[in-house]
């Protein structure tokens, strides 16, 4: 039981970068723009945050570094993609380059570490935040657990990402913003000809995504790490692409997605070089390939269909 | 008097070496219906996208109301009470009308007020102007006569006072066109002033009170419907008289070469898109389909021509039978004799980015005309082109040109060049002339008409009647996926054709679908006009609209 | 569309692309407190001046070549082709099923004939199942190839750490093959010349990436294929009514692109390390994307690109030694900016040189 109870708060601490970066790629893609640089931005985030952190000895003044970090690689994507209409995907994969060039480069500029920053402090790191009475709820069999194991205890980004699932369900499908949003990536024309900006609602997405990915990105380093590690992301942003296109670009499935590609996560490392009967050791490479499987299996309409938005990818043009 | 609700005064705009408009003046008093008609390529679209703000003029003014207006985006237009109905929908298919109504007036930061208020809003607008549309169904499953309306709802709600309306009736029968004229009507009574672009004389004489002509990015002449005449729009629109009818002279129709029986198809979603199709070509003549766009002929060219197969039916060409269990393919059906002219010459009839010698051999590539041995020879390729070109009078004629770089007559003259120069036996045409200048349209024309003297059997699909009705030695209509009646060329009657491209089937009308009461049920109104008693068959204009147009077909050519 | 004379489009414009990239790196270099042009000097140095530096420079352009290709290839058909990385790996464990059971029992130059072509079946293979998902089933390539590199990787450890370990030693790699199935150190072959050239990794898989240069821009612009691959490429409904059968083409593109992909693989596996080690694609894949960007998806540019990503990538290897501060992540950053600057931004230079040269 208490096996299980640990397995899921495990499943959820590795669930929470995936959280964070899907719903920036859904508030990204759902505008219409394509986003394959969640990697990059999260990397870039994951250094930002380290680094000041280490510098200042704030983790919040890391947490605003990666926040303002990851913003500008956004940005940029923005300003290629929307400004000067470039191909949105050739864009994330220059993001996802620049991001593992720069964070070591100027990682080993700052702290001649080959890449790493030093390892952080309590004062720097995001702490773990305990409920009250955990200690007398421990004693009850089964809910104890859960609240003092699976409930409490966690990092704030943590408790920050499972509050931005409603708020970006609220955000676009119960106000004026979010309709315009998913307006400009189904049929933009339409949102332009009611007098509404297609390329300032798209920047905005992808802001929003930006912010996002460096939350998570604070969240690796200075929550869940203790500094910054060279490719420290390790493809973590690509395994929210995957969770994202499996909840099939809504809200409530792609954190479900992300908690399931969590889970896998945290079993395959609790896997790591046991045997099991019949089956004999598990290949745990294998096992943690299992999200990429499924993705393209769905995609590949083998189980389901995923539509994704009609004008993903194009940039908009006004045509006569 | 009072001030007009419109007042351009030399609108001027430019695109790099071209001028779309020309000092453009034009008054539309309120609470009119005014028409702006001209060929394509005229300048209307342009005109009317600088009045929405979708340009800005280089040079002139706007006053709406007698206030002169800066109108820089639509926003702006929209503060100033103008509406526009684009020629391609610009709804959100997946969104509910409520929703698509209520884009970009939404009443509020989060939705739940402004939907209340824009439901009550919507039922109002449907008793005022009798414009019902069911607020919660997804626009995307809506006939296109519905989805028009949701425009027209879209632009009313914001309090437009002025509409604009951009070529609104191509994707309409002739029975959801009167019925939409009623509309425009209703809403002129109540104070709307309506500006209706089109290049159908049809639709200014029947609705209109006055009309502009544009030719060439210029104004050419304004005036009341009641004092001007068919014939003379026509002569302004072009600059001079037209011959509205090619020289056919005598069909001798030889022995079938492409027979089409019971064909069938349904679409992604499930509909049927043809339904039973016959067809007979014959050499030596030929055979005109009419019908509505949208109704299936894209649909039955892409069958004919072996890019799709049909679900049911077989064709019968050069002795090879072709169903759904032996299926063909463009390259084979160019080896049993067929050729393609394709309705879209942009999007098929030619790779754009593609030099002119390479498009000159595009689909025969793997034949002779690209070079004899196992390369390509650009060198052959060219001088290909060279005769291609020399033949149709192509210009320029350079065969090492990117093909985006010629006019749109010479893009067409080029794609028939290369179809006719295969020798084919059948020769299938798309929307021959589409875009295409009036000199263009008569050397197409006249080409076609030689062809058909030397024996090929010709089909050619137009939605447009006039053109039908040149060229035709025998006519079949098409509606809704069904052929509702095929008839000689002599003694057709366009008053009956344009009934069956309504769906009502010739000789066996059924007490439903014969007249179309005023008033009619909705259903009968948007499209669902299906022939007989078996209920609509097919909805080829319901997946047209939406989407922004890539099946709805442009109507460029000119109706006299 | 705006058209710019040939020299322009495809002299002026990348040279400054480069140029850009370059100068944003520099003013990164500086930020850091080093001396640009001093970085610069050392790169130029390190890749072609140093003894032995343009044979690395080439041996590194090599794998470039191949994967450029195999990215320009897809390109040409409007496939983007992210999976090179996964396809090169592929490649390594194509040429290790064949040669280590066979290189004890067959002549050499036999094995490394087989083993070349099983590099490019084995790359082949795993791209032709983006290209048929995408083609049959609807899937979007791109990501389809992407998840294909994180299975290759999850595949590869497995197998390398699993049934094709060398036995008896714990890190991830084959055991060597057999000298004689090596391709030849082009230094040997010039020492059997009697010429003496400075050690390097360069081997004949170099020669032979030039050949695929060739034997792509042959069946692209001078074949019948080609011609139904670009009007593919540039216009898939024009394709279709051309009578070219889609599906099958872009199964068939992404195949030969993959193959183009596992080669690389024969310059590791068969030239520079006679074995597959862990790791050996070191991101040359991702580097193809940016190298068939910079040379337009056409051979002449690849070989270009490749070259000057041969050159950054052994110069970068010169800062480590030069350098504190500044180590060869510098190149993955100017890669990143070239990528930016010549695919993502490549429409942001057109207006300006239309407007200079008075065109529009």
């Amino acid at each position: 039981m208490l096996d299980l109870v640990l397995l899921l708060d495990s499943a959820l601490r590795l669930g929470t970068p995936l959280i964070l970066c899907a719903m920036a790629g859904l508030v990204s893609e759902r505008a219409g723009i394509i986003d394959i640089g969640l990697e990059g931005k999260l990397l870039a985030g994951a250094f930002a945050a380290a680094a000041v952190a280490s510098l200042t000895g704030s983790a919040w003044a890391g947490l605003g570094a990666a926040l303002l970090a990851s913003a500008l690689m956004a940005l940029l994507h923005g300003f290629a993609c929307i400004t000067h209409r470039g191909e949105q995907i050739i864009s994330g994969v220059a993001i996802n380059i620049l991001a593992s060039g720069l964070t070591v480069v100027v990682g080993i500029a700052l702290f001649r570490q080959g890449g790493q920053t030093p390892g952080l402090g309590a004062a720097e790191r995001f702490g773990p935040i305990t409920f009250p009475g955990v200690a007398t709820a421990r004693e009850i069999p089964v809910l104890g657990p859960v609240y003092a194991e699976l409930l409490s205890g966690h990092t704030l980004p943590v408790y920050l990402a499972l509050m931005v699932v409603p708020l970006v369900a609220w955000l676009l499908w119960r106000t004026r913003f979010g309709l315009r949003l998913r307006a400009a990536g189904e049929m933009p024309a339409a949102v332009d000809s009611a007098g509404v900006s297609v390329p300032w609602l798209r920047y905005r997405a992808v802001l929003i995504a930006g912010l996002l990915c460096g939350l998570a990105g604070a969240y690796l380093s200075t929550a869940h790490g203790a500094g910054f590690v060279r490719e420290m992301s390790a493809g973590k942003g690509y395994i929210a692409l995957a969770a994202m296109i499996m909840g099939r670009w809504r809200p409530w499935a792609v954190l479900a997605a992300c908690l399931l590609f969590g889970f896998l996560e945290a079993g395959a490392a609790r896997l790591q070089g046991t045997e099991l009967p019949l089956i004999g050791e598990v290949p745990v490479e294998l096992v943690l390939v299992i999200p990429y499987i499924a993705t393209v299996a769905l995609l590949a309409g083998f189980f389901g269909r995923a539509e994704p938005p009609k004008a993903l990818g194009t940039p908009y043009v006004k045509e006569r | 008097m009072t001030a007009p609700a419109v007042r351009l005064s030399g609108i001027t705009k430019r695109f790099g070496p071209v001028t779309a408009n020309d000092a453009v003046d034009l008054e539309v008093a309120r609470g009119t219906i005014h028409g702006i008609i001209g060929e394509n390529g005229a300048g209307k679209s342009t005109l009317v996208s600088i009045l929405y703000g979708f340009y800005e003029a280089d040079e002139g003014t706007i006053e709406i109301d007698g206030q002169a207006a800066r109108i820089a985006t639509s926003a702006d237009a929209i503060e100033r009470g103008i509406g526009m109905v684009h020629q391609h929908f610009m709804l959100v298919p997946v969104f509910s009308v409520l929703e698509n109504v209520m884009l970009g007036a939404e009443g509020g930061f989060t939705l739940k007020a402004g939907r209340d208020e824009t439901r009550a809003e919507l039922a109002r607008l449907a008793e005022t102007y009798a414009l019902e549309v069911p607020p919660d169904a997804l626009v995307g499953d809506l006939p296109v006569g519905l989805q028009q309306r949701v425009e027209i709802l879209k632009a009313l709600r914001r309090g437009a006072r002025i509409l604009i309306l951009d070529e609104p009736t191509g994707v309409l029968t002739p029975a959801e066109t009167d019925r939409f004229f009623d509309i425009l009507r209703g809403l002129r009574d109540r104070g709307v002033t309506v500006l209706l672009i089109t290049h159908k004389l049809r639709e200014i004489m029947a609705v209109c009170d006055t009309v502009s002509v544009m030719r060439q990015g210029r104004m050419v002449a304004h005036r009341g419907v009641a004092e001007t005449s068919r014939e003379e729009l026509a002569s302004l629109m072009v600059g001079r008289e037209v011959r509205l009818e090619a020289d056919r002279g005598t069909a001798r129709p030889g022995a079938p070469t492409l027979e089409a029986r019971g064909i069938g198809l349904s679409d992604a979603r499930g509909v049927r898109v043809l339904e039973d199709v016959d067809l007979t070509l014959r050499a030596g003549e030929i055979l005109g389909l009419a019908g509505v766009s949208g109704n299936g002929q894209s649909e039955l060219l892409d069958i004919l021509s072996g890019i799709r197969a049909p679900d049911t039916g077989t064709i019968r060409i050069a002795g090879r039978e072709i169903d759904r269990t032996h299926p063909t393919d463009p390259a084979e059906m160019r080896r049993l004799g067929l050729a393609h002219v394709p309705e879209d010459r942009h999007r098929r009839g030619m790779v754009l980015p593609f030099e002119a010698r390479e498009n000159a051999v595009l689909g025969y590539h793997d034949g002779p005309a690209a070079g004899e041995g196992a390369f390509l020879s650009p060198a052959a390729m060219g001088q290909h082109c060279t005769g291609l070109m020399a033949d149709f009078d192509v210009r320029p004629d350079n065969p090492r040109l990117r093909s985006a770089g010629f006019s749109g007559g010479n893009q067409q003259k080029l794609v028939m060049a290369r179809e006719v120069a295969a020798a084919p036996k059948v020769l299938l045409v798309g929307q021959p002339t589409r875009g295409v200048d009036i000199g263009g349209i008569e050397y197409i024309h006249a080409r076609l008409i030689a062809l058909r003297d030397q024996g090929c059997a010709i089909l050619v699909v137009s939605v447009e009647l006039e053109e039908i009705m040149a060229l035709s030695d025998r006519i079949a209509v098409i509606n809704q996926g069904r052929i509702t009646g095929e008839m000689a060329r002599e003694g057709a009657d366009i008053g009956e054709i344009g009934l069956m491209m309504a769906g009502v089937a010739r000789r066996a009308p059924t007490a439903a679908s014969a007249t179309i009461p005023a008033g009619a049920d909705r259903a009968a109104a948007d499209g669902w006009v299906g022939g007989g008693g078996g209920g609509p068959v097919g909805a080829g204009g319901g997946s047209g609209g939406a989407g922004g147009g890539k099946s709805t077909g442009r109507q460029e050519g000119i109706e006299g | 569309m705006t058209r710019l004379p040939a020299w322009v489009e495809f002299g002026v414009i990348p040279a400054v692309n480069i140029a850009l990239a370059f100068i944003v790196a520099g003013v990164v270099v500086a930020f850091i407190g080093e001396d640009p042009v001093a970085a610069l000097t050392v790169m130029v140095q390190g890749a072609f001046v140093f003894e032995g530096a343009l044979g690395y420079t080439l041996y590194y352009a090599t794998n470039f070549i191949f994967t450029g290709l195999a990215v320009a290839l897809a390109f040409q058909a409007r496939l983007f082709n992210i999976g090179a990385e996964g396809q090169a790996m592929l490649g390594g464990i194509g040429a290790a099923l064949l040669f280590l059971p066979l290189d004890a029992y067959l002549p050499g130059p036999l094995v490394a004939l087989l083993a070349i072509a099983a590099a490019a079946a084995a790359g082949a293979l795993w791209a032709a199942i983006p290209g048929w998902l995408q083609a049959y089933r609807g899937s979007h390539i791109v990501i389809t190839t992407i998840m294909f590199n994180f299975i290759a990787a999850g595949l590869v450890v497995s197998l390398l750490s699993g049934p094709l370990i060398r036995a008896g030693q714990p890190s991830p790699e084959t055991r060597e093959m057999d000298p004689g199935a090596r391709l030849a150190a082009l230094h040997d072959i010039a020492a059997a010349l009697g010429l003496e050239i400075a050690d390097s990794p360069l081997s004949l898989a170099f020669p032979l990436a030039l050949l695929a240069a060739f034997g792509v821009w042959l069946l692209v612009w001078r074949t019948r294929w080609g011609f139904a691959l670009r009007a593919l490429g540039q216009s898939q409904p024009a394709a279709v009514y051309a009578g070219i059968p889609a599906a099958r083409m872009t199964v068939a593109v992404m195949a030969l692109s993959g193959a183009l992909a596992g080669l690389m693989a024969v310059n590791e596996v068969l030239g520079a390390q006679g074995r597959v080690v862990l790791g050996f694609t070191a991101g040359y894949g991702f580097t193809g994307i940016a190298v068939a960007l910079m040379g337009r998806a056409h051979p002449v540019g690849v070989v270009l690109a490749a070259l000057l990503f041969g050159a950054l990538y052994q110069g970068g290897a010169e800062l480590d030694f030069e350098f504190a501060t500044i180590t060869r992540e510098m190149v993955l950053l100017i890669q990143g900016l070239i990528i930016l600057f010549s695919g993502a931004l490549s429409l942001m230079l057109v207006p300006l040189f239309a407007r200079t040269l008075g065109r529009r």
